[in-house]
């Protein structure tokens, strides 16, 4: 490739470029061709879950007085944080030394060799105990063979729904739920209190936001986006009538504004009293039961419903990769290692409480006395979505690539993305279902040509 | 803004009315000189970059495959063209920026007309209408989306059933804004932050006025109308076309408002927007410069008739004085 040659020589001389003008400008010796400067500080560039924006707070006090090493977080919103993540990382600027990648990143940066790989670190560190790691994700982040990233906190989904306003009603929650029990109990939920909705689910368009979740109920009704041998299945019965549900849910018993709500949106319905369900994440339940939320004691956590399969939760996990083009990535792993480990988890639950703690990665985490009294409520739930989930068998037929919520291709976020705006303007009432998914079937039919 | 007497024009469309008497070369380079540095500079940081967009602009190139990069001349400018989503993303810049410079000119007008007079407080008045003007456009989108739109918690909401409420009303109608009118939705958020502008360029005009061929038309008996109609407005002439073309070059830029109200969802994706899905989500680098290099050449066309009203103004300022 004499592009890459090419592109490489000049890289390099840029490099030496910046660094001699940086060593002119500042005496300093080694600072790299980064934005920030600073001779040994890590650039950390993460979402803003309020688990990272905690990690945040402890990082100086704790773990830049031990190690000597400063950290400059970036922090940014999960679509964008992606968005710079994957244009960072693909042209291995090295501006960021450890970003928060997923399940989702980790097959096809590692393919791409942009990661740095992990397992050689995670065996000498011993501290760290690697096979506490919760087996589902050390799977979904080991690639040919490899380790490439460590998780910080895992999830699946599953349903919270309010005992409180269940009992006042009359209402009994099935410990596993069907989609159809759920809708049933949505109407019937439906204003209990003033201003109350019976469920909410997200409908803001993004692959990560409103695809996530109708994914789930695709696969559980029998769907796909794609059969085995490419070939697209977005106007498939099985689709259509998981799409209609959702949307005809929605529509009926859901949150007003449901189009432009997402997580972050439902969290904040779910806790000041505006919807009687919540089907989403499992890291949800940590803010919903936080010692400062008005509904913390209230909810009830049952398995995500399904309808033609044992489980239907998906399998998340935001981990920290290290960019192969990173100079420092001794110092990267002290940081991923001490965020990641079970002495930081420890640290939350004694600073800020047990609720707190970026759980669903550890084994020794629901073994842990303290946190179970916190967690109690959803500890076991959450454990058990995690460790059924079956990124490799998801849904009723066989699929291309891993992945539950989403297709394990890096063109899912676009494709992903467009899909969720033409739902979400049925959503809208913007136009019908099927329009929706006709458009949306056009839209893989491109993707899967490359594939084919 | 329109008191810059006597600065030259840039490239002026027409030959200039008096003939300049020619320098000889070595004087004209040693007052050109000092200028050269800035002059290499802008040209480093602007227009290198736009070459290598240009550049890009002909390849295949996907970030997230690197090995399939490859040279396809003018595919993505075809593909700009035939692509269903950027046509309809053309058609909602056009839609955007259309409406929110014909309802700021007009409103701003109007507000221009009501500073011009004086009156109790008129400074006051005329700092709070300038200050959605001078707001980040991602916290008055923000602003908008949250507290004005949101159908649960929002402003225009609350004030329905608040109305509501007062006639007894027990179940006020709580439209959802965004959901039932997207675009407008936007529409009306930039208008808010652009009419003050609007209102600025037009309030200069008006007191740039003559005021004794208003005061000879108040003595020739003509009305209030009157004089808007033929002394006013011809004078503003100018000033609205200023105003409509420099609201145009800005409006068809804004990412802001899109990308927070809506996230490109319901169908009010623009240019800027699109561009920003293809470049950071599809990681389709050379069709995303394509798209780029599109709207870059639409602004130019928009701006250069920008630049020649600008110039215009200049010359008339400079022959008045």
């Amino acid at each position: 490739m004499p592009h890459q040659q090419r592109r490489r020589g000049t890289r390099a001389r840029a490099f030496a470029g910046t660094a001699a003008m940086a060593l002119l400008a500042t005496g300093c010796a080694g600072a790299g061709g980064t934005a920030f400067g600073g001779g040994d500080a890590l650039n950390v560039l993460m979402v803003n879950n309020p688990q990272m924006v905690q990690l945040q707070k402890l990082t100086a006090e704790h773990f830049t007085e031990e190690t000597g090493i400063k950290v400059h977080f970036t922090v940014l919103p999960e679509n964008d944080v992606r968005d710079k993540i994957s244009q960072d990382f693909s042209n291995q600027a090295g501006q960021y030394d450890v970003g928060t990648i997923s399940n989702f990143e980790v097959p096809f940066f590692a393919k791409n060799d942009w990661l740095h790989p992990l397992d050689t670190y995670a065996e000498q560190d011993t501290a760290f105990d690697q096979d506490d790691i919760l087996e589902p994700l050390r799977d979904s982040l080991t690639a040919e063979g490899r380790l490439y990233a460590e998780p910080f906190y895992g999830e699946s989904s599953f349903l919270m729904y309010r005992k409180d306003v269940f009992e006042a009603k009359g209402l009994t929650m099935p410990p596993d739920p069907t989609w159809q029990q759920v809708a049933a109990l949505a109407a019937r939920a439906d204003g209990a209190e003033r201003g109350m909705k019976g469920i909410c689910l997200r409908g803001l368009p993004g692959w990560g936001e409103l695809v996530a979740p109708l994914t789930t109920v695709v696969n559980t009704m029998g769907g796909t986006w794609f059969t085995e041998d490419w070939e697209p299945r977005l106007t498939s019965p099985e689709f259509k009538k998981a799409t209609r549900f959702y949307v005809d849910l929605v529509r009926k018993h859901g949150e007003r504004g449901a189009s432009q709500s997402g997580y972050a949106e439902c969290l904040n319905n779910m806790t000041q009293g505006k919807s009687a369900m919540w089907y989403d994440a499992t890291a949800g339940a940590g803010s919903l039961e936080a010692a400062d939320s008005p509904v913390k004691g209230k909810i009830g956590y049952v398995p995500a419903p399904v309808e033609r399969t044992r489980s239907s939760g998906w399998l998340y996990t935001w981990a920290w990769g290290i960019q192969k083009a990173s100079k420092k990535s001794d110092d990267a792993w002290k940081f991923v290692s001490w965020a990641s480990g079970k002495e930081y988890e420890e640290l939350v639950g004694e600073t800020s409480g047990w609720a707190d703690v970026p759980a669903g990665k550890r084994a020794s985490t629901y073994d842990n006395p303290a946190y179970r009294e916190a967690a109690g409520a959803f500890a076991d739930v959450t454990e058990q979505a995690i460790s059924r989930a079956d990124p490799k068998n998801p849904g009723t037929q066989p699929r291309p690539v891993p992945g539950i919520q989403f297709v394990g291709i890096p063109e899912f976020t676009d494709l992903g993305t467009r899909v969720a705006q033409e739902i979400s303007a049925a959503i809208a009432g913007r136009q019908s279902v099927d329009t929706a998914l006709a458009t949306s079937q056009k839209l893989a039919e491109q993707v899967a040509k490359e594939y084919r | 803004m329109t008191t810059a007497v006597g600065t030259t024009p840039q490239s002026p469309p027409r030959p200039p009315a008096a003939p300049r008497p020619k320098r000889p070369g070595a004087r004209a380079w040693a007052t050109r000189a000092p200028l050269l540095p800035a002059l290499v500079f802008l040209v480093v940081v602007t227009q290198l970059p736009f070459v290598a967009t240009l550049v890009i602009s002909l390849f295949d190139w996907n970030s997230l495959s690197p090995d399939k990069r490859a040279f396809n001349g003018l595919g993505n400018y075809a593909s700009v063209f035939t692509d269903a989503a950027l046509r309809e993303s053309v058609l909602n810049t056009i839609l955007l920026t259309a409406g929110v410079v014909l309802t700021t000119v007009v409103l701003g007008l109007a507000l221009a007309l009501l500073l011009d007079r004086a009156f109790f407080g008129r400074g006051m008045v005329r700092t709070l209408l300038i200050t959605p003007f001078l707001i980040v456009p991602v916290s008055a989108a923000l602003l908008w989306k949250h507290a004005l739109y949101n159908p649960e918690y929002g402003l225009l909401n609350g004030t329905l059933s608040g109305i509501g409420e007062l006639f007894g009303d027990t179940d006020p109608a709580q439209p959802d804004w965004i959901a039932q009118m997207p675009l407008l939705a936007v529409v009306a958020a930039l208008v808010w932050q652009w009419t003050p502008f609007m209102m600025l360029i037009l309030l200069a005009g008006l007191q740039s006025r003559p005021a004794e061929v208003v005061e000879a038309a108040r003595l020739d008996g003509a009305s209030a109308w009157q004089t808007f109609r033929y002394l006013t407005l011809p004078h503003l002439r100018r000033y609205l076309e200023l105003g409509v073309l420099l609201g145009a070059v800005y409006i068809v830029q804004n990412f802001d408002a899109v990308f927070t109200i809506t996230a490109g969802g319901l169908g009010t994706a623009n240019l800027p927007y699109t561009i920003y899905q293809t470049f950071y989500q599809a990681h389709e680098y050379g069709l995303a410069s394509a798209a780029g290099v599109v709207v870059v050449i639409g602004t130019i066309i928009i701006a250069t008739f920008a630049l020649r009203t600008v110039s215009s103004l200049f010359s008339e300022e400079a022959n008045r004085a």
